[in-house]
């Protein structure tokens, strides 16, 4: 595939220093991502994934807190070193994040709605009726009464409908790459899937990148193309969904997939990683 | 079921106005939880799956008096605590705790371990004195798998998993006799998961303590359930035992959840 990829990571590393000790989070993370793809990332918590995707458009403390290191290029641009002013124009427009935890980019002093058109109006100042596109956008993502939830403050919807707003303010400013941290933990099996199928008609619409990361190996399997595996900040494993779920090469995956709890299994305790690694090392030995 | 009922809820109504409307508008409320009824037996589980915005939450909140009831009866041992004021509700707060879903914003960041726990002790166990408490304290963390030198510190040097575990202490340390846990294991990684839900069944056999606990992991809550309850918009569609909500489902939402779970 000649494709000229549309986001180029190279050695992508974040560090952290506090009280003179420095600690790396990530490092030595490369990859393409090419217009319309799905990449995955999974691994544990704490492995880097979020801080990863964080550092391409830096959002994480100043200098010399956080150190960034490699090279990110959109479109042939390099982020890595830009102002943040330079910075800011990229987020939402260009890259645009759904966070972790439901609720850290909404404010709660004003309703649902206001902050979808603060983000409507900020990056796509060509559309006139705004009021209707935020409450479209929350239609898209399967909210009952859109109306309802743009009126509402935050706190008066519930944990799903907040993440899913905040989905829909994401993708209202029609960004090229969308980073999706976790973003169906909060979501019941039927709402995840709606939310799946959504990501999936916005790449195939619009050609929107998608950056995944999730530690639920079936929507990986069912979502992406190509997959990453992170373990203590460095990447462990990588390639297509294919290969790497069809027949995971280091240990580590093999614990992962390992762990996953699974309908009608009836055990009398899950398997943490510790007890997959075991399992799998005492088959092969 | 042969075991002895803990708490009993019957036709649970909580509603809210309509956002913009008032209290007082004629505009039709919203409708939270519209008229659930359900058994928790002693020493059990009870799972609670469902739609996004069903009302799940809201009947936890109610049950540990976080949520207006409207309407209907929450029955513990032949008393009906929902219409009690706050302060005859006191002994019973101790009774009945409650795990957040966020392992992020539920413990005050400025306090640390030993603050976190002494709370509810200081509320509910004003007899005990200072060195009391931090036994009591050490006891809990052991308890749930952390160390107790680790009192001192602050939940941000905490990962995920470590403040879930300081989430159930917090809530074990009243010694309660049921414990609403609303999604505790989401934000969790597959393996931290893991031993956070055995970490609860082994505090269960141990202490005899019983669980509503609310999930989206359907093979999570077929794991940990004896009895589960399936909501939709505000009402239970369907109850049974795990086997047969999840093994031979009768509602057609239930079929569509069981449905929309990836295979791989
Ligand atoms: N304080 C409040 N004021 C107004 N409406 C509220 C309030 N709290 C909850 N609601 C509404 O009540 C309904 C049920 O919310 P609840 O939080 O119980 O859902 P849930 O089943 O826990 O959903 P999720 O799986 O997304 O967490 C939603 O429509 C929500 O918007
Ligand atoms: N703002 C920060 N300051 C210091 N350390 C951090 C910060 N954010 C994350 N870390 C550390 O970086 C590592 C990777 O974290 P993260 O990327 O959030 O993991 P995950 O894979 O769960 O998303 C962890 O050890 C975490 O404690
Ligand atoms: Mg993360
Ligand atoms: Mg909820």
């Amino acid at each position: 595939m000649a494709e000229q990829p549309l986001l180029r990571v190279r050695n992508l590393g974040v560090s952290f220093r506090s009280g003179g000790v420095e600690s790396m989070a990530s490092s030595g993370v490369t990859y393409d991502l090419s217009p319309g793809e799905i990449l995955a990332v999974v691994g544990e918590s704490g492995s880097g994934k979020s801080v990863s995707a964080l550092a391409l458009t830096r959002l994480l403390p100043p200098e010399p807190a956080c150190m960034i290191t490699g090279s990110v290029q959109l479109q042939g641009r390099e982020l890595v070193g830009l102002s943040e002013t330079e910075l800011t124009k990229v987020r939402g427009k260009q890259i645009a994040y759904i966070f972790q935890e439901p609720g850290t980019s909404m404010n709660p002093v004003y309703t649902v709605g206001f902050q979808i058109a603060e983000a409507v109006k900020a990056h796509r100042p060509e559309i006139s009726n705004v009021q209707s596109t935020v409450e479209e956008s929350l239609d898209a993502v399967g909210i009952r009464e859109p109306a309802r939830a743009a009126a509402s403050y935050p706190h008066e919807l519930s944990g799903g409908m907040l993440q899913r707003a905040m989905i829909a303010m994401a993708l209202a400013c029609d960004p090229k790459v969308l980073v999706a941290d976790e973003p169906t933990t909060a979501l019941d099996v039927t709402i995840q899937k709606q939310i799946m199928e959504l990501l999936a008609r916005l790449r195939k619409e619009r050609g929107m990148s998608i950056l995944l990361i999730t530690h639920n190996f079936g929507i990986v399997a069912n979502m992406a193309d190509n997959v990453f595996v992170m373990n203590q900040g460095r990447v462990v494993e990588q390639g297509s969904v294919k290969a790497v779920m069809g027949s995971p090469q280091h240990p580590y995956t093999r614990g992962l997939i390992g762990c996953i709890p699974r309908l009608g299994q009836r055990r009398r305790r899950l398997s943490t990683l510790e007890d997959a690694l075991r399992e799998s090392e005492t088959q092969s030995g | 079921m042969s075991t002895p009922t803990l708490i009993e809820i019957q036709d649970l109504k909580v509603h809210y106005p309509r956002p913009g409307a008032g209290w007082f508008s004629k505009a039709d409320p919203v409708r939270a939880v519209d008229g659930v009824s359900f058994v928790v037996p002693r020493g059990k589980t009870v799972g609670l799956v469902g739609e996004s915005g069903s009302g799940k939450t809201t009947t936890g909140r109610a049950i540990v008096k976080l949520a207006p009831v409207t309407a209907g009866k929450i029955i513990w041992e032949g008393v009906d605590i929902g219409q009690m004021d706050n302060r005859t509700f006191l002994p019973w707060r101790k009774k009945v705790q409650m795990v957040f879903q966020d392992p992020y914003g539920s413990l005050n960041p400025r306090a640390d371990i030993l603050g976190i726990l002494s709370e509810p002790l200081e509320i509910h166990f004003p007899k005990l004195n200072r060195s009391d408490r931090e036994a009591r304290c050490a006891e809990l963390l052991k308890k749930v798998g952390l160390k107790p030198e680790q009192m001192r510190r602050h939940p941000h040097e905490f990962s995920g998993g470590q403040r879930q575990r300081i989430g159930i202490a917090r809530a074990l340390a009243v010694q309660p006799e049921l414990i609403v846990c609303d999604e505790p294991v989401s934000a969790l990684d597959v393996s931290v998961q893991a031993s956070v839900v055995n970490l609860l069944q082994d505090l269960q056999d141990e202490l005899g303590v019983a669980y509503l606990f609310i999930a989206h992991d359907l093979a999570v809550v077929e794991h940990i359930s004896h009895h589960v309850l399936v909501m939709e918009k505000g009402v239970v569609v369907e109850q049974g035992t795990p086997d047969q909500i999840l093994g031979s489902p009768q509602h057609p939402y239930t079929r569509t959840l069981l449905d929309a779970v990836p295979k791989f």
